[in-house]
């Protein structure tokens, strides 16, 4: 959210103003900040009587949810043994879409790139992630808005995004893709469609879109032609004449309903299920549907795990998890918890420089500061990454940045060795949910793994 | 007639016609025996200039796909879903009534459907000629983006929803939501229409429309009178957000 006045302390320490007191001042001087009231919810009454509209913003949800951080891995020693932490292979590569077509992803880390469109990001942030996931041999992915040239030279695994607004859509470019997702929803937003405001739709943007420059475009939140699994089942036959029955197919669905969700996808002939949970990104969305819609990750992975062995298909048809995937430990988790595979938003757009410290005082003239920046929507980034302003996008080395990327998807696949190696895993795919135990309540009842030091698992029958 | 045999089983060229210059006559793909896969990898490996009949299309989906070469394609019969989905520079005639979504995400050449089409119609198109010489259900030209569509009859309710660019023209009536948050597409219709979508408006027929409509009409096939229409199009009152028009979703 942009800060035009009464700024929340958690939200802009860099540009509080002397109203934003410290906790212990508020406490000297007798003052009660109400739980249901509290400033930021204060500031976002003032800003809607104040302009008449929703408050949008980029990236995801921000409240606190159960995550993976709840979760710990319960390491080998007498009655499991580890791998030799530095030396014994603990292999990482996964293939993805074997299920129906000949040629499916064979990647060397199952830390994936989410999609995300050139027009959300500038054409150097694009080049960047595709620089970095080819550099690591992992896949990154288009969005909506059409694939671009220099995405697809710098991209070795290329995803191309299948969305209900359809733009730039074309058999050529299907044809040049090396898997096919066919997006139902994300986790930021389930049910709901693109955003990418005026500010960011410049004659290039437009162009690929057919839209008029500089409009508001609020893309659709349903596919214009199918309605439904029987439909959808129909349109992947569609896809997979098209291209001949070579190209992976993956179903993308926001975290809701996952069980029924990932159960009709792989009715409808997909090759790969990818669940976004609530905390997955998203480049502009009205904030009340960030923070409202959807479930959290830990709480969608055991759901989905669950519809793909029931239907026996589990670690056939594969799995790709996202949603606030940070640390080599949440790609350990969520694959113990039975992903094939992750996908990484947020962190890679961080990675590759956002809310980069160095830009301090340009986020403070935004009215945000560097670690709270989510105005992705305005195109004013001073990491020229979320923007379309030549200026500001040239700011960003794609060279550069790419490899930054590229490190830090060596450190999440190096941090997730280690977990693995520890619980004596020879393949990160062979991490499971016997390794793991809960620190919360909520969060073994979501992942069903039991809270540590007991057997118990709230809602599992027979866990005591 | 040949009878075309399963990818896995046969070399695609086997599927190939033996005369494939331009005066050759059109290899004949009868669809009780050959199954849709290798009919449209045949497509896929077919070069400008030849041309196909087929046969016993039974309603069957996703016929006559992903076509990418000047080729003349004909079918003999009644299509399910996507018939000619993202088709590009041949031309489709499809003698019978097309299922959901014909040829869908369109990007040049044409396709014909001489009996009526289901809902969602040329759905995205991107460019090339759509001809229904019948009704077309609803959705007809959902979120097209540069196809022109010609329909001879009447069209559904939340035709060109979120239409971009293009032309549709509507020889008989237009049902509900007609052109509802329109862009830049231009909708021509003869008969009534049940009602008109968010932001679409009833525009001045200008000669430069006129002449469009005039040529549109007898690319189609078809002698109606382009005075007898009249334009629709965007108020473009909803290209931003403001929150006066927050009653208008």
């Amino acid at each position: 959210m942009t800060v035009t006045s009464l700024p929340a302390p958690a939200q802009a320490p860099a540009a509080a103003p002397a109203q934003n007191l410290a906790a212990s001042d508020i406490a000297a001087l007798g003052l009660r900040e109400s739980a249901t009231f509290d400033r930021a919810t204060i500031a976002d009454i003032q800003r809607a009587a104040a302009t008449g509209v929703y408050d949008i913003r980029g990236w995801g949800a921000k409240r606190k949810v159960p995550h993976f951080d709840d979760l710990l891995f319960l390491g080998a020693s007498m009655s499991r043994y580890p791998l030799e932490g530095y030396r014994e292979k603990c292999d990482t590569d996964v293939v993805l879409g074997d299920r129906h077509a000949s040629r499916p992803l064979h990647l060397q880390t199952p830390v994936t790139i989410a999609g995300m469109s050139f027009g959300a990001l500038s054409a150097n942030a694009k080049e960047a992630l595709g620089r970095g996931a080819s550099e690591v041999g992992t896949s990154t992915t288009t969005g909506d808005g059409g694939m671009t040239p220099e995405e697809r030279g710098q991209s070795k695994h290329l995803v191309y995004q299948y969305l209900p607004s359809r733009y730039g859509m074309n058999p050529d470019d299907l044809r040049k893709a090396d898997a096919i997702e066919i997006v139902l929803g994300q986790g930021a937003k389930p049910g709901g469609g693109g955003m990418l405001l005026g500010q960011k739709i410049t004659e290039r943007v437009a162009g690929m879109r057919t839209l008029p420059v500089g409009i508001d475009q609020r893309s659709a939140s349903r596919h214009p032609d199918w309605t439904g699994p029987d439909d959808l089942e129909i349109k992947i036959g569609e896809l997979r004449e098209i291209t001949d029955w070579k190209t992976p197919i993956y179903v993308k669905i926001g975290a809701s309903r996952p069980y029924y969700d990932t159960a009709l996808a792989v009715k409808s002939g997909a090759d790969v299920v990818v669940v976004d949970g609530m905390q997955g990104g998203t480049a502009a969305t009205q904030q009340v549907f960030i923070e409202n819609v959807g479930i959290p990750t830990l709480a969608a992975i055991p759901q989905a795990v669950q519809a793909l062995q029931e239907l026996g298909v589990h670690r056939k048809v594969q799995l790709i998890v996202s949603g606030g995937i940070r640390t080599g430990a949440d790609v350990a988790k969520a694959m113990a918890l039975g992903a094939d595979a992750v996908a990484i938003g947020t962190a890679a757009l961080i990675a590759l420089g956002d809310n980069d410290p160095r830009y301090a005082a340009e986020y403070a003239d935004l009215g945000s500061a560097a670690g709270f920046y989510d105005d992705f929507q305005d195109g004013r980034d001073p990491a020229g990454i979320t923007t379309q302003d030549p200026e500001l996008a040239s700011r960003l080395d794609p060279v550069a940045a790419g490899r930054r990327l590229a490190n830090y998807l060596r450190v999440l696949t190096m941090e997730a060795q280690t977990i693995a190696r520890a619980c004596g895993k020879s393949h990160l795919h062979n991490l499971e949910p016997e390794d793991l135990v809960a620190l919360t309540i909520e969060a073994s009842a979501m992942a069903r793994v039991p809270l540590a030091g007991t057997s118990w698992i709230p809602g599992v029958q027979g866990s005591f | 007639m040949v009878t075309l045999t399963a990818p896995e089983t046969a070399a695609p060229e086997a599927a190939a016609p033996a005369e494939s210059d331009g005066g050759a006559a059109p290899t004949v793909v009868d669809l009780a025996d050959a199954s849709v896969r290798s009919l449209n990898q045949a497509l896929h490996d077919a070069v400008d200039g030849q041309s196909w009949t087929i046969t016993s299309p039974g309603g069957k989906h996703s016929l006559a796909v992903g076509i990418s070469a000047r080729v003349a394609v004909t079918i003999e019969g009644h299509t399910g879903y996507y018939a000619a989905g993202m088709h590009q520079k041949g031309d489709v005639t499809i003698n019978g009534n097309a299922g959901v979504g014909l040829a869908e995400n369109i990007i040049s050449g044409r396709v014909h459907v001489t009996g009526d089409a289901s809902q969602s119609a040329a759905a995205t198109g991107h460019g090339g000629l759509v001809v229904i010489d019948g009704n077309a259900g609803a959705r007809c030209g959902i979120s097209m983006k540069g196809v022109d569509i010609v329909v001879g009859g009447n069209i559904g309710h939340m035709s060109a929803f979120m239409a971009q660019a293009g032309r549709l023209v509507v020889c008989g009536d237009a049902g509900d939501a007609l052109g509802d948050s329109i862009y830049e597409a231009r909708i021509y219709v003869k008969g009534t229409v049940a009602s008109l979508g968010a932001d679409c408006i009833e525009k001045p027929l200008r000669e430069e429309h006129l002449a469009e409509l005039a040529e549109l009409l007898e690319a189609a096939g078809r002698t109606d009178n382009p005075a007898d229409f009249k334009r629709y199009g965007s108020a473009r009152n909803l290209y931003h957000f403001h929150v006066d028009n927050s009653s208008a979703y």
